[in-house]
């Protein structure tokens, strides 16, 4: 009896605790459309991993609507971003920005790819040159090669 | 007395897995044949005790045991029976279970379907395999036993995640892990040629089914958790870049460079190292999944069954089969290329390609999810790395993937002439070109770059597909003998990539197409979006077995005509006081409508949200036709010969057949 009220009250708690998650309404589509993708790449900083745009969290509704007054009042979004990040640092931004830092970050899978290219293409000189090599055994000696190839192949097999 | 059973079946368990790796692999080293020979039975005996054990973990579960700790932290006597047996693997413990009754299940598989490979190759395979097992059981007797008592016995127990009560997540866990641990046959079968030096192109072809059997589960593995976290997470997203999802994308990446490195391995007896490599890569980035995951040490929606301490054992572990593969690798490998020759214009080039593609992408990845962990190791600060920065750098690379497909599948083994190639090609180009625009332009009035870039890329992709099947039949007098003569791994290829390309057009289209709207809605209003009508018919309580909820009925109507009703909840779990968002979902192919309930605000009105994604079903979809393809390939003629042709001949101990 005293769970199932205590279950009523928490509940009843949950319900209260929860700021009002009101739709937030434009009048000019462009200030939509720049609300919607900010707080799509804005981290909310007491959920597990998910932006503000995904969250039910309070913080999540708080920040929405600062975001939503600071676009409304006509701010940048490099302003509005600016705000976010000097009172919670690079952390609330899921696009990290480009800094000393995080040259490596942005930098490094186009790094992997010349890399990735780099290796593809002496693979294949080498194959080639493999092929050189073959190419100038005359007959005999081409002869003599498939019988002891034919031999390894044999004792691998045995 | 019967958690202690399954306690005892483990302990068991790791004995025979103790035994399977000491005695097969020191048996193959010295030819002792009497040590090879207990390969099988332990590994089989292994797999009747983990089974045991398991069996009594649900057992447990089922009739709601709360004296053993893991069965009170994470179910209760409310808990509808499903969700009980699931939540077997709801949490560290279990899960970990699961992985090594997998491991086991997958060793087992091996020691049936095995009949033509020499003795000492098959010893190392099942040997290796059981060192993964005495990890993983060792873990879990150490520092997680699911079957450790509690004293006092809860009344009752805190339930399981409300998160995990769905469907879904009764067959995703097991799926993704048939897929990961199904990898680690393949690390089985390289480290078995590492040790006995016997890197031929029949290791390939001993190799490959398993790796393509573990890449169709893994594909369907992502898929479910995919569509999964669509659906249950209430705000429609199918894809976070969740580091999580990361972990089990990574081994995906690999593992599709890997099965194709393996068909150049296996025909053409080329890049055995890198294929040897790859095989490794991939095992070490499902162990590495498992750590990230298990660790506690990344932050993500899935942190909910985490703890630092249990970090390091698996570190260990990670290191031990990484460092020491590795270290197999530098002293063993054939440091000669010896194989067969190919020039620049041949499908060996393309598949080389193909495979460094993926593993940048798999590096990306890795780079991606790790760089927080590492700049904050390093004192650089903590940063997020989320969508806006995969997306950025992962599509720029994955591009080439799709013009490559095109070609890679018409470009003849060894040495092909361009001119062919392009003749073949340039009609395929410009008519996906074309009829890409024309659909783009056509049915879409905005990102109409990217819309027909992907639309053309697929297009490509299921182009070239048809026309390899094509010139197949060219010369072929009767066509349906001739389509009946194709092997299934080259049905199972095109099918595969039509795949891609269908998960292609999925992704393009809700990515670049979806709308969605959030609206304040008291009973009786009507929103018009997206060429549709939603009207709030009702809003009512409801209660459920182990919660209490909100329903919201949405007629939804198009042009005066009823298309559906959908109900949404909010729902409040009551043991965990923790609420929860049952989206309301119509689907069909060419588009979803989603509707999912939000928070109540004044007058007895909620907010709600309202979301039309076009094609979104395509992205599962095309991953049913890549796994289906991998199915069909694993299972092609060429590797069930031998196979049946030994059925009829009785086998005594694994003799083998050597004509292969």
């Amino acid at each position: 009896m005293i769970k199932t009220a205590l279950i009523i009250v928490l509940m009843s708690l949950n319900f209260t605790a929860y700021a009002a998650d009101n739709p937030v309404e434009f009048s000019n589509p462009e200030l939509q459309e720049r609300y919607y993708a900010l707080i799509d790449e804005i981290r909310c900083l007491v959920c597990q991993n998910q932006s503000l745009a995904d969250s039910h969290a309070d913080l999540a509704q708080d920040l929405r609507n600062e975001i939503y007054q600071k676009v409304l009042a006509g701010e940048k979004d490099e302003q509005i971003v600016t705000f976010l990040v000097e009172r919670y640092g690079d952390f609330v931004l899921y696009r990290p920005p480009l800094t000393k830092n995080t040259w490596l970050l942005w930098f490094g899978p186009f790094l992997f790819l010349l890399l990735g290219i780099y290796v593809a293409i002496r693979l294949i000189k080498k194959q080639s040159a493999e092929k050189n090599a073959f190419t100038e055994l005359d007959e005999t000696q081409q002869k003599r090669l498939t019988e002891l190839l034919n031999e390894d192949t044999d004792r691998n097999k045995g | 007395m019967i958690p202690e059973l399954g306690h005892f079946a483990l302990i068991l368990a790791l004995a025979m897995a103790i035994i399977q790796t000491i005695f097969p692999i020191a048996g193959a080293a010295n030819g002792n044949q009497a040590w090879m020979s207990l390969a099988r039975p332990v590994a089989r005996l292994q797999f009747v005790f983990i089974s045991i054990s398991f069996a009594v973990l649900i057992y447990l579960f089922l009739t709601n045991d709360f004296s053993v700790a893991y069965v009170a932290q994470n179910s209760n006597s409310l808990l509808p029976a499903i969700y009980r047996f699931s939540a077997v693997w709801g949490a560290h413990e279990g899960s970990l279970l699961l992985w090594a009754v997998i491991l086991s299940l997958w060793t087992t598989a091996v020691t049936f379907y095995s009949k033509r490979l020499p003795n000492f190759f098959l010893a190392r395979v099942i040997g290796v395999m059981g060192a993964v097992s005495v990890g993983f059981l060792l873990f879990m007797l150490l520092t997680s036993n699911p079957f450790e008592r509690l004293f006092p016995v809860p009344a009752d127990g805190s339930d399981l995640n409300p998160l995990l009560q769905d469907p879904g997540l009764i067959i995703h866990p097991p799926m993704l892990y048939m897929g990961y641990v199904g990898f680690s046959v393949a690390f089985g079968f390289a480290i078995a040629a590492l040790l006995g030096g016997n890197l031929d192109s029949s290791w390939a072809r001993w190799s490959r089914p398993w790796t393509l059997l573990a890449w169709a589960f893994l594909t369907i593995g992502i898929a479910l958790g995919s569509w999964w976290a669509y659906y249950e997470l209430g705000w429609g997203g199918w894809w976070f870049w969740d580091p999580v999802e990361n972990a089990s994308f990574m081994p995906w990446l690999i593992g599709t460079a890997l099965i194709h490195s393996f068909a150049a391995t296996e025909k053409r007896d080329v890049f055995k190292n890198w294929t040897i490599l790859l095989a490794i890569c991939a095992f070490a980035l499902s162990l590495l999944g498992t750590f990230l995951v298990r660790s506690g040490v990344l932050t993500s929606v899935h942190a909910f069954a985490t703890d630092p301490e249990r970090g390091v054992f698996i570190l260990v572990l990670l290191g031990f089969f990484v460092g020491g593969s590795l270290l197999l690798y530098a002293l063993r490998a054939p440091s000669t290329v010896k194989g067969g020759q190919f020039k620049l214009i041949s499908r060996e080039t393309f598949l080389l390609f193909n495979s460094i593609l993926f593993l940048v992408a798999m590096l990306t990845v890795l780079l991606g999810t790790l760089y927080p962990l590492i700049a904050e190791a390093l004192g650089m600060g903590k940063l997020s790395v989320g969508a806006p920065y995969f997306n950025a750098v992962f599509i720029p690379i994955m591009t080439p993937v799709a013009l490559l497909i095109g070609i890679g599948a018409i470009v003849r083994w060894k040495q092909d002439d361009y001119i062919r190639v392009g003749k073949q090609l340039r009609y395929l180009f410009l008519a996906s070109l074309v009829v890409g625009g024309i659909l783009g332009i056509t049915f879409f009035d905005n990102h109409l770059f990217r819309t027909i870039a992907g639309i053309v890329a697929a297009l490509w992709v299921i182009l070239t597909s048809l026309s390899a099947l094509m010139s197949r039949l060219k010369h072929r007098q009767n066509k349906l003998v001739a389509l009946q003569t194709i092997p299934r791994g080259f049905y199972g290829m095109t099918l595969a990539h039509i795949g891609f390309a269908v998960t292609i057009i999925g992704i393009t289209i809700t990515s670049q197409h979806s709308v969605d709207v959030h609206q304040r809605m008291a009973p009786g209003d009507v929103v018009a979006f997206a060429d549709y009508q939603f009207s709030l018919e009702a809003l009512r309580p409801t209660i459920g077995p182990n919660f209490k909820a909100t329903e919201a009925v949405v007629k939804v109507t198009k042009n005066g005509k009823h298309v559906t009703d959908l109900h949404s909840q909010k729902r409040i779990y009551t043991v965990r006081n923790m609420p929860m968002t049952e989206a309301g979902i119509d689907s069909s192919l060419m588009r979803d409508i989603y509707v999912s309930l939000g928070e109540p605000l004044d007058d007895n009105a909620w907010s709600i949200r309202l979301y039309h994604k076009p094609f979104v079903r395509w992205i599962w979809l095309g991953a049913i036709f890549m796994a289906l393809g991998g199915l069909l390939a694993a299972t092609d003629r060429r590797y069930r010969l031998k196979v049946e042709s030994n059925k009829t001949a009785p086998v005594e101990g694994g003799a083998v057949s050597l004509k292969s």
